[in-house]
């Protein structure tokens, strides 16, 4: 491929976008890409970020995607070692039917496994699993000073701390070894119930969190007064049975050939959803799944994110401290309840108390909401200025994935590592995302 | 099971071609120039699927060297029942102006090393009775236009080429496959659809494996260059030579 071409790259939230020169790597073994003299790269995975972090405009990428090699797998004792452009859903492909699965899983099987290290990534099971990273035994962490670093918890551990969750500033890694987990078969046996408002939900899920492997509570953002935070809440575990022969084949097939004119998802029609999916819902409904409907429902629609229409959306996702969580967490329901903003989909999740790798991970132990909001410009950026100030408050912080708008003060404020961090990023990389936070107040 | 040679088995489209058929458990024999690369993929079409995956290196314009890989690949594989020609420079024209060295290895490795290997193919695959010749050709040897004719001229010797040898192999029984791919990209930018004209390896890899089922005799890939191609090779020299393609 021809290196530095220039190429109109957007991330997932259609919101940051920009020119960049885009370099791309034939094998693991090619050297770190010469670039023209002050220009800054990152390496870019699938774009899965909804907002700048993966981006670097007026600067140059690293296609990751050509790297994407699988090395080893011990199909004994789940151990996978690949390249780091390989995406989970082609892992799932190959560890699948030998009875393995990655230990964490996101929303989207379409991210690689560099993105799923650069932003340690959760999933329904973090509250048993932890985040993606505490499963990652080792990698390869190519500098552009040509260094190849081998990091693990016990080889350079400081590399390994900084580069997990790092945003891939602290240089490009190559390839990585995952630890998988034992699955008896592809079926997830699912158990749901509606919940009448938040203090029900939140209790609910907490003692779900207790007994079962993977929760999450969708909230019917919605809901005003009394039946604020209501919602259904789903939890699951690995089942031995085994349930009808998945829609392999036709899953996916749908998708969003273009992005309409305006967005689809409006006030009126986001109404209408969200009473008809609590409503519609029984009072408790049990189902086998297989994992890839349980783990990714939103890839069933390829290019979802075009319903937001050209101006693309915004996700606005905060962990709130465990403790006095209910209380933040209805305060942000208000907030939002009271504005003129509708949040389209709206997902509450507990996180457990293990520690994260990672210098700047995400997770941590409390409880996290994630909302989908239209890019409706400043008026939405006011509610976002009330909910950073309930989460600041509370001693949150926002996830760096989702992002696109956080003021420096809250990222420092949530991620007090940032300046421990800054001493590992390499000196040829850069991010629109890091430049931002990251600029003088 | 298919058996399946690859000669140029790094190329990206090789690549993608090869693990379609290691999803397809085949058995694979890979040739490329650079060891470790070729390494890397072998063991990873291994864990795709491939039943058994075997490489050696080689440079493709030591003619003499080829009868001895196409033993060893025949006696590894046992037969061959999928040969891929996918090897290929896409060398500067403006260097090939300037240099009669540069063109002429231009020429040998695009044209002549392909027909060398494609000479020594034919009688194997014409004494199995069975078996597939798929060669990567390109749009550009349709015809030769300013910014790259040494290259499309060496495929258009290739194309030529395959030709005649379909007419001499097909009372054998042996399918001759002629890939003429057009502008092919990285996935970067798949999400803005840059046309019917454009690809990407893994989407011209599975146009490939459908003409070889198919047994077609010549896939444009994406297939609307079929037309266009027809298209412009309508235009008359008079017009064409003032032409800025």
């Amino acid at each position: 491929m021809p290196q530095g071409q220039t190429r109109l790259v957007r991330s997932w939230g259609n919101v940051a976008r920009g020119e960049h020169s885009v370099y791309s790597l034939g094998s693991r073994f090619d050297e770190f890409p010469r670039l023209p003299a002050q220009t800054s790269i990152l390496p870019f995975g699938n774009g899965r970020s909804y907002g700048d972090s993966c981006l670097n405009v007026g600067g140059a990428l690293l296609d990751m995607r050509s790297l994407d090699r699988f090395i080893q797998f011990d199909a004994r004792h789940g151990t996978l070692r690949c390249e780091a452009g390989v995406q989970l859903g082609e892992i799932l492909r190959i560890v699948a039917p030998a009875g393995w699965l990655p230990c964490v899983l996101p929303g989207t099987q379409y991210v690689t496994v560099g993105g799923a290290i650069a932003n340690d990534v959760h999933g329904k099971n973090h509250h048993r699993a932890g985040s993606f990273g505490c499963h990652v035994t080792q990698f390869e962490l190519l500098r552009s000073n040509g260094e190849r670093l081998l990091c693990s918890p016990q080889m350079n551990p400081d590399w390994f701390a900084a580069t997990i969750g790092g945003l891939g500033l602290t240089g490009v890694v190559t390839w990585a070894e995952l630890q998988l987990t034992r699955v008896s078969g592809p079926w997830m046996s699912v158990e749901s119930v509606r919940c009448r408002d938040l203090s029900e939900l939140l209790e609910m899920s907490r003692a779900a969190s207790q007994e079962h492997a993977y929760t999450v509570a969708w909230v019917d953002c919605a809901a005003r007064r009394k039946r604020i935070g209501r919602g259904i809440l789903q939890w699951a575990d690995s089942a031995d049975e085994v349930g009808e022969t998945p829609p392999a084949d036709r899953w996916c097939r749908l998708a969003v050939p273009f992005t309409p004119p305006i967005s689809l998802l409006n006030s009126a029609t986001m109404h209408v959803f969200n009473a008809l999916h609590y409503r519609r819902h029984g009072g408790r409904v049990r189902s086998m799944q297989h994992y890839r409907q349980f783990f990714f429902p939103l890839d069933g629609i390829r290019h979802w994110n075009r319903l937001y229409g050209p101006r693309g959306f915004y996700q606005y996702q905060c962990v709130v401290p465990a403790d006095g969580a209910d209380a933040s967490i209805r305060r942000l329901l208000r907030a939002i309840a009271a504005s003129s903003e509708d949040s389209c989909l709206a997902v509450l999740k507990y996180f457990g108390d293990s520690v994260s790798p990672g210098l700047l991970s995400f997770p941590r132990c409390g409880v996290t909401l994630a909302l989908d909001f239209p890019n409706r410009g400043a008026r939405l950026e006011s509610l976002f200025a009330r909910l950073d100030a309930i989460v600041a408050d509370a001693g949150g912080c926002l996830y760096p994935a989702k992002d696109a708008r956080m003021p420096p003060s809250l990222f420092r404020a949530g991620f007090p590592q940032c300046e421990t961090f800054s001493r590992f990023i390499d000196a040829r990389c850069s991010s629109s995302f890091w430049r931002r936070v990251m600029a003088e107040a | 099971m298919k058996k399946v040679l690859i000669i140029g088995a790094t190329s990206a489209i090789a690549e993608e071609t090869a693990r379609l058929f290691a999803q397809r458990l085949a058995s694979l024999y890979l040739v490329a120039r650079n060891e470790r690369r070729v390494a890397a993929i072998a063991s990873d079409l291994g864990i795709r699927g491939a039943t058994q995956v075997a490489y050696e290196t080689l440079d493709v314009n030591d003619f003499a060297s080829h009868a001895a890989m196409l033993d060893r690949a025949t006696e590894a594989l046992g037969k061959l029942d999928v040969v891929l020609i996918a090897h290929g420079t896409l060398d500067n024209q403006r260097a090939c102006e300037e240099s009669v060295d540069l063109t002429m290895r231009a020429l040998s490795t695009n044209a002549l090393s392909v027909i060398a290997l494609c000479t020594q193919i034919a009688p194997r695959l014409s004494a199995q009775g069975s078996g597939t010749l798929a060669v990567i050709s390109s749009v550009a040897g349709d015809r030769g236009k300013r910014s790259n004719y040494v290259y499309g001229s060496a495929k258009a010797l290739v194309s030529t080429y395959l030709s005649g040898l379909r007419q001499r192999l097909y009372s054998a029984g042996v399918q001759v496959l002629t890939i003429k791919p057009g502008l092919v990209d990285t996935p970067m930018t798949a999400s803005f659809p840059k046309g019917p004209l454009w690809s990407t390896p893994r989407r011209v890899a599975a146009g490939i494996l459908r003409a070889i089922d198919k047994k077609r005799d010549v896939a444009y890939l994406p297939r609307a260059w079929g037309p266009a191609m027809w298209f412009i090779r309508l235009i008359p020299e008079k017009v064409f030579k003032r032409l800025e393609l």
